[in-house]
């Protein structure tokens, strides 16, 4: 039961954190590699977590045990869908980390940011671990904390603005998490989230609307977390002012791990799915998918077009888990609920490969040409061949076109929203798909085709920046496998089972 | 009962300051408020009236005896140092909007539009 | 600005004596008394923010001592994680493993690993915060500058 790996995705990086100022000291080259090492070790060890086996494993820091099945230490907890997203954070991690760096030789203090870098990559890894509430805002601080810190690191006008608004807005959205913390603490006396979950569906004692109460700061704290519509206003300003690299962190996995990951497991695992709630997350993930596309359209800045397809993918994802939620509240087949969360979680981890390219892409372009304002750009296709390939890939991708990635998933909720006899929402997903290849097409047109701007000089992207950004094309094409049950069977199908098998949650995680 | 509805009620002053207040410090202090007041929640849920602190050196001392409950008293540690960070991020942000602003009025900064 | 009062100067210098002291005695009795690292570490770095207030900005030089409070604030945070991961290596093989004597109840040396945890925590508590001022300060002097 005591699986030791568990701690080395947390302890491995806050070491890397702390000692990369006093490596610094020492040399200056040598701790630009610090963080794609360790997140290449974490990447390795979490694709060994997959593939190893789908029990369900615990480590208990101290050794405090539980005392008559009591728990009272700090659990870390590794279930399928807490591997499954280990794989997201630390593969895009590792990306972004070799990506950022040759980019980051154009800013000053580069030491503050490897080492904010490497705290954000504790913080997510901590958040999908961990096992119990308060922990679970804890390490959702050091994440969202190093995440500010990281959007204002040009300490521009804009940027320094964009970083005191994600503050605000995300300084409040941990308070009403805290206080649905403070609330469930109070109705079931404890802060395991399996021991949670046990307690409220056995007691005898009727919570009645106290436990709504609960709920709705916890939806409201995570709906600003994970930007949706109308919670948005801070990310596409976050997202568009910070560095690249960390612009396809925030994108790719914070708003996945703090948002979407803490929806699944609090309102699927902890609470019993109720149809109140999918109702809200379904309505909120269609607003999200449909008027993020269309503010999109209207974008002119290249990475907060990127970061508006952020909030509407995102809403892909959520009308999923909303669909998911309403037919396993009402009972409905298992099947069709496997179907739905297969496709949600897909399209998760297909985002964070796509979106993660695109930002990267954008870093590159905004490398060569030193703006991200498409009408000045144009004419990069001759200049910046890979780029424009790797982002051709991407955007393809994420518009959905059949031997991409994107396309499987999309099709994949689009399928089981009909079969749910949710129709309205099935044609949204279409119409929402048709906008963004509109959007995409304006996008590669604007900024690799037509007539080079003669103001500008453009630089081809150094070696370690175009790994990265083929190595995620390659991905983007590979995961399309995924469809195949063989692979599936690896990857997902214990993500859903353990979303699926949810009443098991408590029974399974207190007493492994 | 009262006091928890207090609690509450500080709560959403600090909301309705920042919601409706202009200036970027004052927003910071909304947004103490609002921890302070789930702070004092958290240790009011922790507090058994006459009971005891939990702190002994004989297991024999806590028969019979009410004893408060010590968990929420270290979450609030844990959040206050929480806020420190918070707030000292915050505040730097206020100063550095300042420098190139030249205001703490919100509706002049107001550059990026969502 | 040159500092304050020659009177202010002399009370701030006994009293940040004082205060030092006052805040050692809460970092090493952290598992006795109600206090630790963290409330004993913020008295540290008010002993010294107290003198800097009284004295002026030139008192002593700003930015030199901003780097060293950068290494000890990663280097006690550092030495934490290290006392964290020998209990991996200690015995029975946990995480934050309390594996020394644990000594009689009430005691000062007792508690085991506990009381190094304290004083590690202090150090790192007041280094972050001293840091913190200072960066505030020095940033404040380059704005009007």
């Amino acid at each position: 039961m005591d699986d030791r790996t568990l701690i080395l995705f947390i302890v491995l990086p806050f070491l890397a954190a702390f000692s990369i100022p006093l490596i610094n000291l020492v040399s200056e080259k040598a701790k630009t590699f610090v963080v794609a090492i360790v997140s290449l070790v974490l990447m390795v060890l979490s694709v060994q977590l997959v593939v190893r086996s789908p029990e369900s494993t615990l480590y208990i820091p101290g050794g405090w045990y539980p005392v008559e099945n009591i728990p009272i230490g700090i659990h870390l907890l590794s279930d399928g869908l807490s591997r499954f997203m280990l794989l997201i954070v630390n593969t895009l991690a590792f990306f972004c980390a070799v990506f950022a760096i040759d980019y980051m030789k154009q800013y000053t203090g580069q030491k503050y940011f490897y080492t904010l870098f490497c705290l954000q990559l504790a913080g997510l890894n901590g958040v999908v671990l961990a096992g119990d509430m308060f922990n679970l805002f804890v390490f959702m601080e050091v994440a969202a904390k190093s995440s500010y810190a990281l959007v204002a690191f040009g300490v521009k006008r804009t940027e320094i603005e964009a970083s005191f608004k994600y503050q605000v807005m995300g300084g409040l959205a941990s308070l009403f998490m805290l206080f649905g913390i403070t609330m469930l603490y109070w109705m079931t006396s404890t802060l395991n989230m399996a021991d949670i979950s046990l307690v409220l569906r056995t007691s005898e004692i009727d919570h009645g609307n106290t436990i709504r109460f609960a709920q709705l700061f916890l939806l409201a704290g995570i709906s600003i977390k994970a930007a949706m519509i109308p919670f948005h206003a801070w990310l596409p300003d976050a997202h568009s002012s910070a560095p690249s690299p960390i612009s396809a962190m925030l994108s790719g996995v914070v708003i996945k791990a703090l948002g979407i990951y803490v929806i699944l497991r609090l309102f699927i695992n902890v609470f019993e799915p109720d149809v109140f709630i999918s109702q809200v997350f379904a309505v909120l993930g269609g607003i999200s998918m449909s008027a993020g596309v269309i503010l999109a359209l209207g974008a002119w800045d290249l990475k907060r077009l990127l970061a508006y397809h952020s909030i509407s993918q995102m809403g892909y994802v959520l009308l999923g888990v909303g669909i998911a939620m309403g037919v396993m509240a009402s009972g409905g087949s298992p099947e069709s609920v496997a179907l739905t969360l297969t496709g949600a979680l897909f399209h998760m981890i297909n985002h964070a490969v796509f979106k993660g390219l695109l930002f990267l892409s954008a870093g590159s372009v905004e490398y060569a040409t030193g703006t991200v304002n498409l009408k000045r750009m144009g004419g990069l296709a001759r200049a910046l061949p890979l780029t424009m390939a790797a982002s051709f890939v991407a955007s393809m991708a994420i518009a959905g076109i059949p031997p991409f990635n994107g396309f499987f998933s999309k099709f994949a909720i689009i399928i089981a929203a009909v079969q749910g006899g949710y129709y309205f929402r099935a044609t949204l997903g279409i119409v929402v798909g048709v906008l963004t290849l509109a959007s995409f097409l304006k996008f590669q047109r604007y900024a690799f085709f037509g007539r080079p701007d003669p103001g500008i000089s453009i630089k081809e992207a150094p070696l370690l920046m175009k790994f990265s950004m083929v190595s995620l094309a390659l991905l983007c094409l590979a995961m399309s496998l995924f469809i195949f049950p063989d692979i599936r069977a690896i990857f997902l199908d214990p993500a859903v089972r353990t979303l699926l098998e949810s009443t098991d949650y408590a029974i399974k995680n207190l007493h492994p | 009962m009262t006091l928890y509805i207090l609690c509450f009620i500080l709560f959403l002053v600090g909301l309705y300051g920042l919601l409706i207040s202009r200036n970027i410090i004052k927003m910071v202090i909304s947004l103490t408020i609002v921890e302070v007041s789930i702070f004092l929640m958290l240790i009011l849920i922790g507090y058994v009236s006459g009971g005891i602190a939990p702190v002994v050196f004989d297991s024999q001392v806590l028969e019979n005896k009410l004893v408060v409950d010590p968990l929420p008293q270290t979450m609030v540690l844990t959040a206050i140092v929480i806020a420190l960070a918070t707030n000292s991020m915050i505040l730097t942000m206020a100063i550095r909007i300042y420098k190139k602003y030249g205001t703490f009025d919100i509706h002049e900064i107001s550059k990026l539009k969502g | 600005m040159k500092g304050m009062s020659v009177i202010v100067k002399k009370t701030a210098q006994l009293l940040s004596a004082m205060i030092f002291v006052f805040g050692m005695y809460i970092i090493t009795h952290g598992h006795v008394l109600p206090g630790g690292g963290f409330s004993g570490g913020v008295l540290l770095a008010s002993s010294f923010i107290v003198l800097i207030l009284a004295q002026g900005k030139e008192y002593i030089k700003l930015k030199k001592q901003r780097e060293a409070t950068s290494v000890f604030e990663s280097l006690s945070a550092l030495l934490i994680l290290l006392l964290g991961i020998s209990g991996l290596f200690a015995g029975s093989l946990f995480l934050f493993n309390n594996y020394l004597p644990k000594g009689q109840p009430g005691e000062l040396l007792s508690a085991g690993n506990i009381p190094i945890y304290s004083i590690l925590i202090g150090i790192k508590v007041a280094a972050t915060l001293f840091t913190i001022f200072l960066a505030l300060t020095i940033y404040k002097e380059e704005v009007s500058k």
